[in-house]
């Protein structure tokens, strides 16, 4: 990159009870995750970068000024492509003219992105002579996307777009997303508070809360708020439960606790002997084992009931757990589902690798 | 059978309700739209004063146009500079009534239309570069059609079927003024049982097929729910 291209904005916007007012800046590349609890004011920051609701301050993208005291640029004049969170096609047209809707009222010479590329790209080349009410939740956002690409916009915004879809859609969607990322030179607002897909799509991280820019930084940098929150923002990804601290072992430094008559080890100084603290742990972090497993480093194994299994394409399988601890959520692979011959009721052994103390 | 009189007054009735629905449509678009979507406390004002034709006695009505529009009326001054002539007993008169009549008939359909879309399929399309008029062509309108039809089939069949007013503004001029309704009234008035058969009969059969084709075809396009 030889000039940085650079978004600045400074914006402030009062509605009953809620104030929005942020300053920030950020290299206009990639993918830059807007994250932060529900009722935030992420969507509002979207809705003000696109014009869709005016604030007072200014707002730059690049060398062209979209607002500032004596400028505004309307929504239509912006060159923004706008996802919204539920589904927005037009219902009186087909998917292909939804499509062209934009396409079509961007000058010829300003069409970077063909229609091809996009219906590729998204893969809804089968979809184009349908109406939009005969398509599932995934396939219109895939739609609304391509549809928002068609513009060539200079900024795309999105706002949690997967977020209303189920977990097989948003798995299904996933990909289409990374894709987008990797293969075209739009740099992407994606507002969203759920931590995983931050984690998988995003460059750099924008964390607000409470109508303010808390922090923001390379993604790398920030995985630790995201992880911070993201057990605050309920994710259905993570279990929680109560334990009581037992012992702790200064040797080693190790705290020894206490839950459903199973023996848990956390690392550290979590609570003074007695109390009672709330433990989670990410579906991730749970693996299966048909035997117990000896002679290992693992500190923490139970024994579980499998409960009901859901696919998560395209690799994936979420089986709830029976425990001592009460019910779990684990992720494992359908090549382990198969390979174990895993099925609901079955008694397995459960490794948790990684126990997270809650404030 | 029909006399030429009452063909007069059936072909003035559609005349008379065709002109006024379209003058509505034209009026009534811009108004609805409004009322939908302003958030001025006149509004208020505004959606009673559209809807009391709804509750008013039609002669009240009448009674009103007819001094507005008389001879001494406010605005005979205005009409006479401009070359016309007495507007009361005339069929610009009787438009002018209907327009004020089936107002409410047009109007609210119409603003519940618009209500419907609501304000999301009007910012995608900001998003997606149409300008306020594109977005009201290529979105509202097609959207709003269920609405639109409505409001057609209400407003025409509602001055078809319009009485009070009539009477008080445009009288009973053959050719002129009287429409079907009056012109059954004068029959009934003259104990001509048979004449006001075939006329009722007439304009039973017309609201009937008027009705029926319009459903027929809001059925059609009924595919879109908003």
């Amino acid at each position: 990159m030889n000039t940085e291209q650079r978004m600045e904005v400074c914006l402030r916007h009062e509605r009953e009870n809620f104030l929005l007012d942020v300053d920030f800046s950020v290299s206009c590349r990639g993918v830059i995750a807007i994250f932060g609890p529900s009722g935030c004011g992420k969507t509002t920051l979207l809705r003000l970068i696109a014009g869709l609701e005016q604030g007072q301050g200014y707002l730059k993208l690049c060398d062209e000024v979209w607002q500032d005291e004596t400028v505004f640029i309307p929504t239509h004049e912006r060159p923004i492509g706008y996802v919204f969170q539920e589904s927005s096609l037009f219902p009186h047209l087909s998917v292909l003219r939804n499509l062209l809707y934009g396409y079509r009222r961007i000058p010829y010479r300003q069409r970077h992105v063909k229609l091809e590329h996009a219906v590729e790209l998204l893969g809804i080349g089968h979809l184009l002579q349908r109406k939009p009410q005969g398509l599932s939740g995934g396939e219109r956002q895939r739609v609304a996307i391509a549809r928002a690409l068609l513009t060539s916009p200079k900024l795309l915004l999105m706002d949690e777009p997967i977020s209303a879809l189920d977990q097989n859609s948003k798995a299904e969607i996933m990909p289409y997303l990374q894709r987008l990322h990797s293969d075209l030179a739009i740099p992407v607002l994606y507002v969203s508070h759920a931590a995983d897909e931050v984690a998988q799509l995003a460059d750099h991280l924008v964390l607000m809360k409470n109508g303010r820019v808390e922090s923001q930084g390379s993604i790398n940098k920030m995985r630790k708020h995201l992880h911070l929150t993201s057990h605050i923002s309920t994710s259905d990804e993570s279990t929680g439960f109560e334990a009581t601290v037992i012992d702790y072992d200064d040797a080693f430094h190790i705290t020894y606790l206490e839950a459903g008559g199973v023996r848990l080890s956390v690392i550290g100084i979590v609570a003074s002997v007695g109390e009672s603290v709330e433990l989670s742990i990410n579906a991730e972090d749970i693996s299966l084992s048909l035997e117990p497993i000896k002679d290992s480093s693992i500190l923490n194994m139970i024994p579980v009931r499998l409960g009901s299994m859901a696919e998560r394409k395209p690799a994936h399988v979420q089986i709830s757990l029976d425990s001592g601890l009460g019910p779990l959520l684990a992720h494992t692979t359908r090549k382990s589902v198969k390979e174990l011959v895993l099925h609901p009721g079955k008694e397995v052994y459960a490794v948790l690798h990684n126990l997270t103390v809650m404030n | 059978m029909l006399q030429e009189n009452d063909i007069a007054a059936i072909w003035l009735t559609l005349k008379l309700a065709g002109i006024t629905t379209s003058i509505l449509l034209v009026l009534g678009t811009p108004l609805a739209w409004w009322m939908a979507r302003t958030r001025c406390r006149l509004r208020v004002v505004v959606d009673a004063l559209v809807s009391l034709p709804l509750v008013l006695p039609p002669t009240v009505l009448g009674f009103y146009l007819l001094i507005a529009l008389g001879s001494n009326g406010p605005f005979s001054g205005l009409v006479k500079a401009l070359g016309g002539s007495n507007l009361a007993f005339s069929f610009t008169g009787l438009v002018i009534g209907s327009v004020f009549y089936s107002l409410p008939f047009v109007v609210q359909p119409l603003r519940d239309a618009f209500v419907n879309i609501g304000q999301r399929p009007l910012e995608v399309a900001a998003t997606l570069r149409a300008s306020p008029w594109d977005q009201f062509v290529s979105i509202v309108l097609p959207l709003a059609r269920p609405g639109y039809l409505t409001a057609i089939v209400l407003g025409f069949a509602h001055t078809v079927g319009e009485f009070g007013v009539v009477l008080m503004i445009g009288g009973n001029i053959p050719g002129e003024t009287q429409v079907l309704s009056i012109a059954i009234y004068d029959h009934v008035e003259a104990l001509e049982y048979g004449q006001a058969h075939w006329l009722s009969a007439a304009l039973l059969a017309l609201s009937f097929i008027l009705l029926l084709s319009v459903y027929t075809l809001n059925r059609r396009f009924s595919v879109v729910h908003v």
